[in-house]
């Protein structure tokens, strides 16, 4: 039923992804759509991933198949122990699959690297020894991107985008949890990734900051299109902030289902159809025993 | 009695607050608050009781050969660096100090490195420093002169021991302290190797390390004017330690306090000035210590 208004909230975004990505439009992927799909940015297929605990070998996810679209804004959601985290650390090459293999731009993932920078829940992601500016501009002088002044006069552009620009030269220690976590936003969006990785980035935060977070982070993304892979817990979260949200049934996750919510933006938190979608995916993250692991598609 | 009672409905209320002037919102501490919070202020009082309490000792025993003052040390010690014999000796010291806390800094790292990278080189640093860490650096020197004969070289060496255990343990500690977020995100930007080490595990570690670092210049000093006082006048010319020995041989026992005087006071320079600064423009400023 929400589907149905997602030719017209995307069709304005297509002009812009083809524009910035040569592999073509960015689209709101349902299944039955007669149209062909672009080449997926970001795949999972068949990725199972396992940690190792002193005594045992734990399964944390089993065969994943997710395709990720330029410009995406793809949720994965599910309760804690669900593997969600775990497989964003393993498109951000922390962790190694045991089985399948996670491809960006149609190469096999191995090992970390700056085309795919992480937003860490943590507030320790941000070397102390640095200021803000040179906080944003260290991947881009590791990795080797830019020059030292290109490197900060980049740093300043999107330090002043978040909102941040009197506190270029304060030290982490001195901001609030809130503003470390747009330093971070910062760091990421100027080394300009394939794909931007978010854990849990707003879940140390107070609620209003939390919303005040949300609101620049979807009007970031209004104005850079990144695609984007975010892990979260919380439902309205999910529905917020992506245009589509991957639902994972834990021990071990497993996708239970992918539902679009482009629909949904910030001002349609009270809505009928917000608290319908809301309580849908209240009801499968609650459900007693999980499905097998094949994605429903919703209707 | 009544278990039921409903708190009172009051009525809502709204008040536009006008600018808060009457008081000032902040005010600045008074003075002596502002004095007190002066370290070197409050250290150097702590001396200068210090120093009071000996003069007065001093005065009361009234024995120049046992105790000599403060004043008549300070005097002995105030010939001694115009006459240019105390620089001397404490050149002599301190350059035999440096060759052999940077040797000692060198292998630490060396070590350290080792260890944060493969599980044998963990296994050697926690053997090394669990057999030669309590073995006493002087006792080590006996057999030094053995090997390197009468000369700097076997101050080096007991030197390079004193240094090189409490601070590898330290590093290590701190390397291991680095925080699991800070790790990644390093290796997130591609950061691996030697870079790696140098750009996030140096700089997170540094707390630990700068804290070893003193460790270790505590006890290479403590050690070198030990060693100097034993075999001292090995290479003909002695340092501080040897100084001290001399003197107290001829009974000039207010120039032994005034060798002793400077070892002390070196040892509060270095600590102060340079420890203290090195931590104010790194570890501090970036919060990582308060």
């Amino acid at each position: 039923m929400t589907l149905v208004a997602a030719r017209e909230a995307f069709s304005a975004d297509r002009a812009r992804a083809a524009a910035s990505a040569p592999r073509g439009r960015s689209d709101a992927a349902v299944p039955p759509d007669p149209d062909p799909l672009p080449a997926p940015l970001l795949q999972m297929q068949g990725v199972s991933l396992e940690y190792r605990t002193p005594d045992r070998v734990v399964r944390a996810t089993h065969r994943i198949d997710l395709d990720v679209y330029a410009a995406d804004r793809f949720v994965l959601l599910g309760p804690s122990g669900c593997g969600k985290s775990t497989l964003l650390k393993a498109v951000a090459g922390f962790h190694a699959p045991v089985e399948g293999e996670i491809r960006l731009d149609g190469e096999v993932v191995r090992g970390p690297g700056p085309d795919r920078i992480v937003v860490f829940q943590e507030f320790d992601q941000l070397p102390p020894w640095k200021t803000v500016a040179q906080n944003v501009a260290f991947p881009l002088r590791a990795a080797g991107l830019l020059g030292r002044r290109e490197a900060e006069a980049r740093a300043r552009h999107y330090i002043d985008k978040v909102g941040l620009t009197a506190f270029a030269d304060s030290y982490p220690h001195q901001l609030s949890g809130g503003m470390k976590q747009r330093v971070a936003i910062a760091r990421a969006l100027a080394t300009q990734p394939k794909v931007l990785l978010m854990d849990e980035p707003f879940a140390a935060l107070d609620a209003l900051t939390r919303r005040r977070m949300q609101e620049e982070l979807l009007a970031l993304w209004e104005e850079v299109r990144f695609t984007l892979l975010f892990v979260t817990h919380a439902i309205e979260e999910a529905l917020v902030i992506g245009n589509r949200v991957a639902l994972f049934s834990p021990h071990p996750g497993r996708v239970r289902s992918e539902v679009n919510a482009h629909a949904f933006n910030l001002a349609s938190l009270g809505s009928g159809a917000f608290q319908a979608a809301v309580q849908r995916l209240h009801e499968r993250l609650f459900e007693a025993a999980p499905e097998p692991a094949a994605p429903a598609v919703p209707r | 009695m009544n278990q039921h009672v409903l708190p009172p409905i009051r009525a809502e209320y709204d008040r536009v607050l006008a600018p808060f002037l009457e008081a000032p919102v902040a005010r600045a501490l008074p003075l002596s608050t502002r004095l007190w919070q002066q370290g070197w202020l409050r250290k150097g009082l702590i001396l200068a009781v210090l120093a009071l309490l000996w003069e007065a000792l001093a005065r009361w025993q009234n024995n120049d050969l046992l105790l000599p003052s403060f004043l008549q040390t300070l005097q002995a010690l105030g010939e001694g660096l115009a006459s240019g014999e105390l620089l001397d000796r404490v050149r002599i010291s301190l350059a035999i100090l440096a060759q052999g806390y940077l040797a000692g800094i060198v292998l630490a790292f060396g070590l350290t490195t080792l260890a944060v990278s493969t599980q044998l080189g963990r296994d050697l640093l926690s053997t090394l420093t669990a057999m030669f860490n309590p073995l006493p650096a002087i006792a080590l020197l006996p057999l030094a002169l053995l090997w390197f004969g009468l000369g700097s070289g076997s101050l080096v060496f007991v030197l390079i021991h004193a240094v090189l255990w409490p601070l590898a343990l330290n590093t290590y500690a701190g390397f291991q302290a680095v925080p699991e977020t800070l790790r990644m995100a390093g290796r997130n930007y591609g950061l691996t190797g030697l870079p790696y080490v140098r750009q996030i595990l140096i700089p997170a570690a540094l707390p630990a390390i700068l804290s070893g670092l003193k460790l270790g210049w505590a006890f290479a000093w403590r050690t070198l004017i030990a060693a100097e006082l034993v075999f001292g006048a090995a290479s003909g010319r002695g340092g501080l330690g040897w100084y001290i020995f001399q003197n107290r041989n001829e009974l000039y026992t207010d120039r032994v306090f005034a060798g002793l005087l400077l070892v002390i006071a070196i040892g509060l320079v270095v600590e102060n000035l340079v420890f203290a600064s090195l931590e104010r423009l790194t570890v501090r400023r970036w919060g990582m210590v308060r």
